[in-house]
């Protein structure tokens, strides 16, 4: 739909990483027993992924699973898909004790791309991010600088960050902050 | 600046990433209790030199609260266990005997 | 003079000259240089004024224990005060100006100070200021303003130019501190295997070494230095970053680094100064030592040096502090001053050694080089005004009867070494007193303890007392392996070995002569930049001042910026031998970090402009501050308070609103309003737990006005719960609620219920809301079209999905101004597209955005509570006459058994009610009723409050909601309310709060 308008509609910079806004991610919120084989073959087989370890992230081929706490998972699909998966994993999960919410519009996503990614991390949040203690597929929910986050590596050059949305433009420059010209720390 | 590892999530998570909620295994005395009983419940807490039993909550990480046993006075961590509880597990409880032989804490020891 | 020499300095490059100014005058130095060095070298030794006497200040050091010399760096906005100069690396167009001078650096006319100086004695602003009392505000306060104080805060208008930043750094072993020892224990540890991060607080790596010489494994140190480094550089485990302070040490191996990044280049692009939050496994401070003074007469006057800050001038920098240098000592380290300065081609007559038998090695080379050398001798006084000119030697053991008195320029003294603890004490670690060293060293069996209770600090070379190169290099291996192993990582380490002549140990010297006279111990300053002298401290040991934290509030002795570091040692020695008592008795005052000042900037980080905090922003925010919003914060939103067109008044703006959706159509942004959906098996009981009224029975498809308590009773949040479906409830929340009351909910499902089968989740931003309220709202969504808004197929309090102009929405219908209302959700990233079409859909009624003021003052004409205004943490529903929404039936909810406790059933409790001036005037906000008589503190006594107050522009006059005592009872009673002077009273009539349409009439169509 062209009326969609996300926190900052795909403001980019240029530092020491890139940091992009993404444009419109579809996120559904999941809750619900990851002991039930019920509930993980119902969540598994719609998303078309595993079930992620506690801290991570399960790529599958379209979308992918987070783990958000040992009963929160969140599934990234399509902006437009999420509406219709969210319907789906309702029904799938009618018959549990779950709760489905799709929260695409809830959240501001970004991505750093290349360069010190991990230091300018490293700059807001309590988090060691040397690659021995944080992996490409980790997932980390913390605070960058004064607001909740969440970020994870969906490769060596590339990290995405998930804040609210209300926050959006204050994240942005944070980020855009931490990767100005000439901060590179040359820790990690 | 301490830091506490979340039982839930296993993060070791420094102090920014919680919250401090006061002292743990409260129990709960709703109506039908005396005032003597809920005036304890409310209002009356420990404040110990010493061994502690304290509710944190990972608020800017997993969302759980967890129970931590720790010193107040240096700090050591004994341990941290799950809030889905009424009282310490026996391994952290072991843990304290050996560094403080004869504690006690409310009704533990 | 002091000048430059012809050869020398070790770090300064003669081909490339430095321009800077200080004082006005400009200068040109080398680089290498720091600003001291440069300053020396142009024989401007007066860089400043002390705080109390203003006497005349020079440079007494080379390092960050310098307590003189602090000067006004920079101008305008990259102006910056109390910087000190021994640590500022000299840089192209550097500009400095004195600080604590007036008028001037050398004419200063709080000088005659110095000569009421037996007036100005410790505690000297207790005792002389008291009296008489007003002469506080017009005399003394003024004068202490202009006279005291050290260098000038910015302008309040600049701002920084300069960034700052933190990061966030874990190591398996932090090594503080670059000199020998550092270098070998960060070395062993990096051997292990672990992960080493080694900082250095200068620029320079190698510390004392580089200048003080010696010989490692049989190499020069410096030699040895170079290449020690150069495998620390090659090891991948291994990050060295100099220019970084080690500025604190906290609880669980936390430590704060702070890294000056641009100070010695400030064209460089990037942050300035970057502050490291460092958890370490194990943390080494390898901190050094920092000489001492001696108590001597005159020893404030410039010219007078510590004997390693003199020969450090000489050998890195290649400056002279002038041709004749005294050396007086107590231990054998000073001697190697005058082995440099005889080397350097300078005259040193005579080193005077306090100890009866001299030193050891090291004076027999100072012998051999034909320097006279007097033991058992002391200075009984220094003279010169601005500078010193000569020094009058004495036995040490008599009062001061002067044998020879000796011209010279400059004096180093040294009154030994004292390790420096600071970081090894800020988290808890213990000191031990060594009395054949003289001086406090950590305590290894008592250290600061981690999370695991094992040790996290420990302390190598000199800092932990071991002075000798030899014995610091064993000290830090052994150190650096057992951190090593701490953190986990094993390692079989062999210390180097160091050649070095063994040296006489120290003999304490307090006071020199031990037995001066007070005309002498009046001059014998301990703290220099505080003006603290051996007669102070003696003084208020007689005085009384037992405890060594009293005494130095007292005296202000380590109270300046260097916080005692030269001056601590030694005035607690003369308290303890003021008291009688035994150094170790007395203690230290508490080591606080950080251990020299930081920048705010680096503790501020990136938190300043635009991101120094968050700003919470609705999908519609944009256009509120292109319509001319006046913004409010509530909580980190910022909420439009009103939208104030051009020509407009905010007041007139808010006035305008009212009446537009009074009577026709407006708009509301109101997706602030907390979300919380709550779903499960138990969700209704629990539903009924967290609200005070009952909400499992409420049908879907329904809504419900809800209140929340505490477990103490009082009212925490209220709004509209709406039931989704079978096991759905969604709450709405207040604006600043949502998180809060999202982790009330979660905290008593987790920690209380957590056998209860419900889960919640917060959904407040995924949904815009808007709230389109006044006569003309169904017409406006009736022309968006898609579903039926009619009063039959969504009554009052009821809710329904669908579709408007195209978007999907969920529908409520609910009032919060007394007006026919509906709130729209949609999803929030259409939001500013639906408001967009409401806007452009409702011109016809003239449709008019409102801020939060509109909404308050429609509110209370309705009579409707705000949490935050009726509400304070001390307020029950029943106060406020909200018993209809408290369940009777329930047997337990939070917050029931609180409000049966006598207090809060007493009926004196005071209760809500409308209130209208007599005047038609608006009450002041917070006003109290005054009552009869005064209470025990002779403060009128008061029967209730003004919660909210309004001019109403509906009824075109001032109405209020308040607490008074039996209010609902005293309907139509005339009280008086205090205006904001306390004197004026205004009557107000006691009316129902609810002021317009009480029956509903206009919401209900």
């Amino acid at each position: 739909m062209s009326d969609i308008a996300t926190s900052l509609n795909g403001a980019s910079f240029e530092g020491i990483t890139r940091v992009e806004e993404m444009r419109a991610q579809g996120m559904i919120t999941l809750r619900g027993d990851f002991a039930d084989p019920a509930f993980v073959s119902a969540v598994t087989g719609l998303v078309e992924a595993d079930m992620p370890g506690q801290r991570q992230v399960s790529t599958g081929a379209e979308r992918s699973i987070l783990w958000m706490s040992p009963d929160e998972l969140m599934v990234l699909c399509t902006y437009a898909e999420a509406p219709i998966l969210e319907a789906k994993l309702r029904d799938a999960l009618a018959d549990q004790h779950a709760l489905v919410a799709n929260v695409s519009d809830a959240r501001a996503c970004f991505e750093l791309v290349g360069g010190d990614l991990r230091e300018v991390l490293a700059k807001l949040a309590p988090v060691d991010m040397s690659p021995e203690a944080f992996a490409v597929g980790d997932l980390r929910r913390t605070r960058l600088a004064q607001v909740a986050g969440a970020f994870w590596l969906s490769s060596e050059d590339k990290a995405q960050i998930v804040c609210f949305r209300s926050v959006g433009e204050y994240m942005f420059n944070l980020l855009k902050t931490a990767a100005q010209p000439g901060s590179s720390v040359g820790f990690i | 600046m301490l830091i506490l590892e979340c039982p839930y999530c296993g993060v070791k998570a420094e102090e920014t990433e919680l919250t401090a909620g006061g002292e743990a295994h409260l129990k709960r005395y709703g109506p039908g209790s005396s005032d003597d009983e809920f005036e304890g419940y409310l209002f009356t807490r420990e404040n110990p030199m010493g061994v502690h039993f304290e509710r944190w909550r990972h608020s800017n990480g997993c969302g759980k609260w967890f129970h931590a046993a720790r010193s107040t006075t240096t700090l050591e961590v004994f341990g941290t266990y799950s809030a889905q509880t009424t009282e310490p597990p026996q391994e952290i409880k072991d843990k304290i005997s050996a560094r403080h032989p004869g504690w006690s804490w409310r009704d533990q020891s | 003079m002091s000048t430059r020499l012809a050869k020398g300095g070790r770090l300064i490059d003669r081909s490339k000259t430095v321009k800077f100014s200080f004082n006005g005058k400009s200068f040109t130095g080398y680089q290498g240089d720091t600003l001291a060095s440069a300053l020396l070298a142009n024989d401007q030794m007066l860089v400043g004024r002390s705080f109390k006497y203003h006497r005349p200040r020079g440079i007494v050091a080379s390092g960050a224990e310098e307590p003189n010399a602090l000067v006004n760096l920079g101008s305008g906005v990259t102006h910056e005060p109390n910087q000190r100069a021994t640590t500022t690396e000299l840089f192209e167009g550097l500009t400095a100006t004195p600080q604590n001078v007036w008028p001037s650096l050398d004419f200063d006319i709080g000088a005659v100070n110095s000569y009421a100086s037996r007036l100005l004695t410790a505690g000297f602003y207790y005792k002389m200021f008291m009296y008489p009392r007003a002469f506080w505000k017009h005399v003394y306060e003024p004068f202490i303003r202009q006279s005291a104080g050290l260098g000038k805060a910015p302008d309040a208008e600049t701002r920084d130019p300069d960034t700052y930043e933190h990061f966030y750094a874990f190591v398996d072993v932090l090594v503080i501190g670059g000199g020998v020892a550092g270098l070998q224990a960060a070395k062993t540890a990096a051997d292990s295997g672990a992960k080493v991060l080694l900082i250095e607080q200068t620029a320079d790596w190698g510390g004392r070494s580089l200048v003080d010489g010696g010989s490692i494994d049989g190499k020069p140190a410096v030699d040895w230095i170079k290449d020690t480094l150069e495998a620390l550089e090659n090891m991948p485990n291994v990050t060295l970053r100099n220019r970084m302070m080690g500025a604190g040490v906290y609880d669980h191996g936390y430590a704060l680094g702070y890294e000056r990044l641009t100070d010695h280049a400030p064209k460089v692009a990037g942050p300035r100064h970057r502050l490291w939050r460092i958890r370490a496994k194990q943390i080494v401070t390898a901190t050094g030592a920092i000489e001492r003074p001696l108590s001597f007469a005159g020893n404030d006057i410039p010219g007078v040096m510590l004997a390693a800050a003199v020969r450090d001038y000489v050998v890195n920098h290649g400056v002279s502090i002038g041709d004749r240098t005294v050396v007086v000592t107590n231990n054998d380290d000073a001697y190697r001053t005058a082995i440099a300065l005889n080397e350097a081609g300078l005259d040193v007559p005579v080193i005077v050694d306090a100890r009866e038998f001299g030193g050891g090695a090291l004076m027999e080379q100072a012998k051999a080089l034909g320097i006279r050398v007097e033991t058992g001798c002391g200075i009984a006084k220094v003279h010169g005004k601005k500078r010193v000119t000569s020094v009058d030697i004495c036995k040490q053991a008599g009062e001061g009867a002067v044998l020879w008195s000796i011209p010279c320029e400059a004096v180093a003294m040294s009154g030994g070494w004292s390790p420096v603890v600071h970081l090894w004490s800020h988290c808890g670690g213990k000191l031990n007193w060594d009395d054949t060293q003289a001086f406090f060293r950590p305590d290894a069996s008592r250290p600061p303890k981690g999370d695991d209770g094992e040790a996290m600090v420990r302390v190598a070379g000199s800092a932990n007392g071991e002075l000798g190169l030899n014995a610091g290099l064993q000290d830090a291996t052994a150190v650096g392996q057992a951190a090593a192993a701490a953190a986990g990582f094993e390692v079989a380490a062999v210390a180097p070995q160091a050649a070095e002549e063994p040296e006489t140990p120290i003999e304490p010297i307090w006071q020199m002569p031990q037995g001066a006279h007070y005309g002498l111990r009046l001059k014998s300053w301990l703290d220099f930049q505080n003006d603290v002298k051996v007669s102070d401290v003696q003084l208020a040991a007689q005085e009384g001042y037992e405890s060594v934290e009293h005494t130095k509030r007292y005296t202000t002795l380590g109270m300046a910026t260097d916080q005692g570091k030269l001056s601590n040692i030694n005035g607690l020695a003369t308290l303890s031998n003021a008291l009688g008592e035994d150094i170790p008795q007395v203690g230290t005052t508490t080591f606080r970090p950080p251990y020299t000042p930081i920048s705010m900037g680096a503790i501020a980080g990136e938190a300043r402009g635009e991101i120094f905090q968050p700003i919470r922003k609705t999908p519609m925010h944009a256009w509120h501050e292109a319509n001319g919003a006046h913004f409010e914060p509530v909580g980190h939103w910022r909420r439009p308070y009103a939208f104030v067109k051009s020509g407009e008044s905010v007041k007139e703006a808010v006035h305008r609103e009212v009446l537009a959706t009074r009577n026709s159509l407006g708009l509301l942004d109101a997706s602030t309003l907390g979300k919380i959906i709550v779903k499960g098996p138990d969700a209704g009981k629990f539903m009924d737990m967290m609200y005070t009224n009952m909400m499992s029975n409420l049908k879907i498809g329904k809504c419900r006005y809800g209140l929340m308590c505490t477990e103490n009773g009082f009212l925490t949040d209220d709004g509209v719960v709406a039931r989704i479906d079978e096991d759905t409830w969604l709450c709405h929340t207040t604006t600043g609620g949502a998180d809060r009351i999202h982790a009330h909910i979660e905290e008593w499902l987790q920690t209380e219920w957590w056998d209860w089968k419900v889960y919640t989740a917060n959904i407040t931003e995924q949904l815009a809301q808007v709230a389109v309220v006044g006569p003309n709202a169904r017409k406006l969504l009736e022309k968006l079209g898609g579903m039926d808004v009619s009063k039959e197929a969504l009554p009052f309090m009821e809710w329904r999905d669908g579709e408007l102009g195209g978007f999907p929405v969920r529908a409520y219908r609910i009032s919060f101004s007394g007006e026919l209302s509906y709130e729209i959700a949609v999803p929030a990233n259409l939001g500013r597209a639906f408001w967009d079409k409401l806007l452009e859909a409702g011109a016809e009624w003239n449709v008019t955005p409102y801020g939060t003021e509109c909404l308050h003052i429609m509110r209370a004409e309705k009579g409707f509570i705000m949490i935050g205004d009726e509400t304070d943490g001390t307020v029950i529903p029943q106060d406020l006459g909200l018993n209809w929404a408290i369940s009777k039936k329930k047997e337990d909810f939070l917050g029931k058994r609180a409000q049966q406790r006598s207090h809060m059933t007493d009926p004196k409790r005071w209760k809500l009610v409308g209130l209208e001036t007599v005047d038609g005037s608006t009450l002041p906000d917070g006003a109290y009723a005054v009552a009869e008589g005064k209470n025990a503190n002779g403060q009128r006594n008061t029967q209730g409050r003004v919660t909210s107050t309004y001019h109403s522009p509906t009824l075109n006059k001032g109405i209020a909601m308040g607490l008074v005592l039996n209010g609902p009872d005293r309907m139509g009673e005339v009280i008086e309310f205090a205006a904001v002077d306390g004197e004026t009273m205004i009557g107000a009539k006691i009316v129902s709060p609810v002021f317009f349409d009480p029956d509903g009439e206009k919401q209900n169509v």
